[in-house]
């Protein structure tokens, strides 16, 4: 029984890592209606932008933490004007923002690989690593910040798309663009801050997992699971994709641990498969029908 | 140059281009987009390798000869694309466009664990000596291109246009959208299938990671490059995004720098590829000009109309 408590909790921190990729993907999903295959490489720059700023401006955590995740802002801001509002203008079918999308990755990863070097890169420790103590089960320090950090960075999302004017405009826009600027909304605007918004999750993302794991050009590759765990959830609802990825955490270790860790990365896909066959929409996501 | 270095890159791109040519299909002529072909090109290596290789290697094989292999490669690809049509044809495009890339990554990862085909490590094969790959390869591109042009100068090809352009329209209209999404997957799959023991073949080993996520997008991206629905531009594309990055390797690292940053160019810069739907044959070079020859006459017409000061 401890066993399973123990599994059980490894299986959420690792699914709060999941959730925090997996919101920034799946808040530009819901307002732009594609999949960002970028996110993984701003997530992997947000990683080493903390790296950086730790050790070569030598800045202390919270200032650092809070470069990195402009840094990734600004960098997912510029894919966009880039590598997606060409299309946007053209109105291009969304496949080809998929597969811009994906040769932003290819550029991304690439150029780390060209001029920093492939080799992984440890952040110094920050915090006292040491677990903390639930009777007989140990939750590491960091997930427990992770996990924390999760929670406070949605709920402070969904507040602001709730309660917020450009929050309301944001969500119109998810709705119909062009009717919303007949209304009057400037939704190059909207879009310019929904990518902020998910290039700044994706730095908080990044940040805490080269924390956890180490700083390499691949992060990116990690994204996949963040995707699935968003078509989980539901694409499109960001509460959806933070359970979809506590889920698909949990299910991955629970699998690793109980039958072998061989079959990881195959339960995602198997989860992936599954739920496109049987439930589309996802857990949580709205179950819309094509009146055609 | 080193002659046998050139040989080797044509006869790359002659693999691809086979691929390439299946995918043209499913994505330039039907419009589906579809981020899992490597999985149909592992399905075709693996089993055409397993039909073709002696009983007594390691793995073990069932001794037939190269050609039963071939077939029983693309038979089996054929049939995997029927299982997995069945599941994913009836999702929205981009729902289908995750469910391929799901499927294309758990059939790398099946065959990555099944220790009976050598798994991750991999599977190096005795090749029987016969006539040099190239010219095999040369002989399926060119009953691939060909099959290709009449499939889709056909009825079924032109109902699987039909699809790609307006679906519901074509629905309507009697065309039974789902059975030719079907056929445009399985023949692609059957295409990506051959391509993928070739391949194998040709490198004498065969390994899941050869086809993955990453060869998917490749593929995807020279039927892009090539232009939606066109077979010429497919050839083309296959042959400058094979040899383009062997020609670049002297840059070794930053080749894929590159890479990346030219997908995004073509994408926003000319998002209907090279040949954009135009084929380089004489019908399709007659076409191209009879379409040019009408925008002239159309906008000669409507200069003419605004002349006569807005009357009329």
């Amino acid at each position: 029984m401890i066993q399973f408590l123990q599994q059980l909790i490894n299986g959420l921190s690792l699914g709060s890592v999941y959730a925090l990729m997996a919101v920034g993907y799946s808040l530009v999903y819901s307002i732009m209606n594609f999949s960002n295959f970028a996110h993984g490489g701003v997530i992997m720059l947000g990683a080493y932008f903390g790296f950086f700023a730790i050790t070569a401006l030598k800045l202390p955590f919270l200032p650092a933490f809070i470069v990195a995740i402009l840094g990734t802002g600004l960098l997912a801001v510029i894919i966009e004007r880039v590598a997606y509002k060409p299309l946007r203008d053209r109105k291009a079918p969304f496949l080809y923002f998929i597969i811009s999308a994906m040769g932003a990755s290819i550029f991304l990863e690439n150029i780390v690989i060209a001029t920093i070097g492939p080799t992984f890169k440890s952040y110094p420790p920050i915090f006292d690593f040491t677990p903390l103590q639930l009777g007989q089960i140990a939750v590491g320090r960091l997930d427990a910040i992770a996990f924390i950090v999760s929670a406070v960075s949605l709920t402070a999302l969904v507040l602001f798309i709730e309660r917020t004017r450009l929050g309301k405009a944001i969500q119109a826009s998810s709705y119909n663009m062009k009717a919303c600027t007949l209304m009057g909304v400037n939704t190059d605007l909207v879009v310019l801050v929904v990518f902020a918004l998910g290039g700044i999750l994706a730095g908080v993302a990044g940040v805490f997992f080269g924390m956890k794991y180490t700083v390499y050009p691949q992060i990116g590759n990690i994204t996949l699971k963040s995707f699935i765990a968003a078509v989980f959830g539901g694409l499109g609802s960001l509460p959806g994709a933070v359970l979809g990825s506590l889920l698909l955490g949990v299910i991955e270790t629970l699998v690793a641990g109980y039958l072998s860790s061989q079959y990881r990365d195959l339960i995602a896909f198997v989860i992936l498969i599954g739920v496109l066959v049987l439930r589309p929409s996802g857990i949580m996501g709205k179950v819309a029908e094509d009146k055609a | 140059m080193d002659f046998s270095y050139i040989l080797g890159i044509l006869t790359l791109a002659g693999i691809n281009l086979i691929a390439v040519l299946g995918l043209s299909l499913l994505t330039g002529f039907t419009g589906l987009f579809s981020f899992g072909h490597a999985g149909f090109m592992l399905i075709g290596a693996y089993v055409g390798v397993w039909f073709n290789q002696p009983a007594g290697g390691s793995p073990a094989g069932l001794g037939l000869p190269f050609l039963v292999g071939l077939v029983a490669g693309a038979v089996a690809s054929g049939l995997m694309a029927w299982i997995i049509g069945k599941i994913t044809l009836r999702l929205k495009g981009d729902y289908f466009c995750i469910a391929t890339l799901g499927f294309g990554e758990a059939i790398r990862l099946v065959f990555d664990n099944f220790q009976g085909f050598g798994g991750s490590r991999g599977w190096p094969l005795t090749i029987t000596p016969g006539p040099s790959m190239i010219w095999i390869i040369l002989a399926c591109d060119l009953v691939g291109v060909l099959f290709l042009a009449n499939l889709i100068r056909s009825r079924h090809g032109r109902n699987m246009i039909a699809v790609r352009e307006e679906e519901l329209a074509a629905q309507i209209a009697g065309v039974n959208v789902v059975r030719y999404k079907m056929l445009s997957l399985i023949v692609s799959a059957v295409y990506a299938g051959v391509a993928g023991y070739l391949l194998a073949n040709y490198l004498t080993f065969l390994q899941p990671k050869i086809f993955n996520l990453q060869k998917s997008t490749e593929l995807t991206i020279i039927v892009i490059f090539g232009g939606l629905g066109s077979i010429s531009g497919s050839v083309i594309g296959a042959l400058v995004l094979t040899i383009l990055p062997e020609m670049l390797r002297f840059f070794s690292i930053w080749r894929f720098v590159f890479y990346g940053a030219a997908v995004i160019l073509i994408m926003v810069a000319r998002p209907q590829g090279l040949m954009g739907g135009m084929e380089l044959s004489p019908a399709g070079l007659r076409k191209a000009r009879a379409a040019r020859l009408a925008r002239r006459a159309i906008l000669a017409e409507s200069e003419a109309g605004s002349n006569q000061g807005g009357r009329r």
